[in-house]
């Protein structure tokens, strides 16, 4: 099996996942379809020589938000008759706008496409690997990796302080 | 001769993997009423410009663009962390998890 076949099959399986999201009706199902979706993306990572993003978008998407996700979802105990239901006309609005959507990035890339063939392309092979852009991360983009540190001290109290049950009032 | 990045399939193959999940994520956010599964669907959208982020990077044989798909990364926690927050809050307060509810929300 060649290469090019590999990933076709994994592209169109990323997409087959990723309308499978969308689609179910159970939210459960969604995240279990969702961690799919980011597995697939991991292995085409893994196809184009991007080994440490394959591997955190492993740990960091499928391992740790997607978990977050499920956890609120069991922590709620929605049962059945909660599910919101979508109205007819809201759903033929959206799959126009998001088919105009698509169809409008298509049109405007294909010129992109006839450009990209004059590009040359760079023969760097290991752009991707962890001491490749370690030495970016820690030079050039120190103070953006920095700065995403208080970024995450920011999200964290914000957590804690919204979703934090108040006392109640006994009046 | 020297060897180029392979990237396996063609570059339009890619981008064009990357605009449908993008559009499927944008159906996503329009048509669902379930807050859990919108933020999900934003996830999806994020992942769809990180993949193109990461093909440009191989085909260019550049770097700096995967720094970029990592700090995408920790937004996308920060996000889901304080969206997912919120969420419990509002469940909280009206025991539902329909976006409908902001509505009843005016200031």
């Amino acid at each position: 099996m060649s290469l090019q076949m590999i990933s076709v099959i994994l592209g169109s399986l990323t997409i087959a996942s990723g309308l499978m999201v969308v689609l179910s009706k159970h939210p459960i199902r969604s995240v279990i379809y969702l961690v799919i979706t980011f597995f697939f993306i991991s292995a085409m990572y893994i196809l184009m020589n991007a080994q440490f993003l394959a591997i955190v978008n492993m740990i960091v998407y499928a391992g740790a938000i997607m978990v977050l996700f499920l956890f609120v979802l069991m922590l709620l105990n929605l049962n059945k008759e909660m599910e919101p239901e979508t109205t007819r006309m809201s759903l033929f609005t959206a799959v126009i706008a998001g088919g105009t959507l698509f169809l409008v990035m298509i049109t405007a890339l294909r010129d992109t496409f006839q450009y990209g063939k004059g590009y040359v392309q760079v023969p760097v092979q290991d752009a991707g690997l962890v001491e490749q852009l370690g030495k970016l991360l820690f030079s050039k983009y120190l103070v953006p990796f920095e700065i995403s540190s208080i970024l995450f001290i920011a999200a964290m109290v914000g957590a804690v302080l919204l979703a934090k049950r108040e006392k109640q009032i006994i009046d | 001769m020297e060897q180029l990045n392979n990237i396996g399939a063609s570059l339009d193959f890619y981008i064009f993997v990357s605009i449908a999940l993008f559009s499927i994520g944008a159906i996503g956010v329009l048509t669902r009423k379930n807050m859990i599964v919108l933020l999900m669907c934003i996830e999806l959208m994020l992942n769809a410009v990180n993949l193109l982020l990461v093909t440009f990077s191989t085909f260019f044989g550049n770097g700096e663009a995967q720094i970029f798909v990592f700090f995408i990364i920790v937004v996308a926690a920060a996000e889901a962390t304080i969206g997912l927050s919120i969420l419990i809050m509002a469940y909280r307060n009206s025991k539902s998890i329909d976006i409908e509810m902001f509505n009843k929300l005016n200031g």
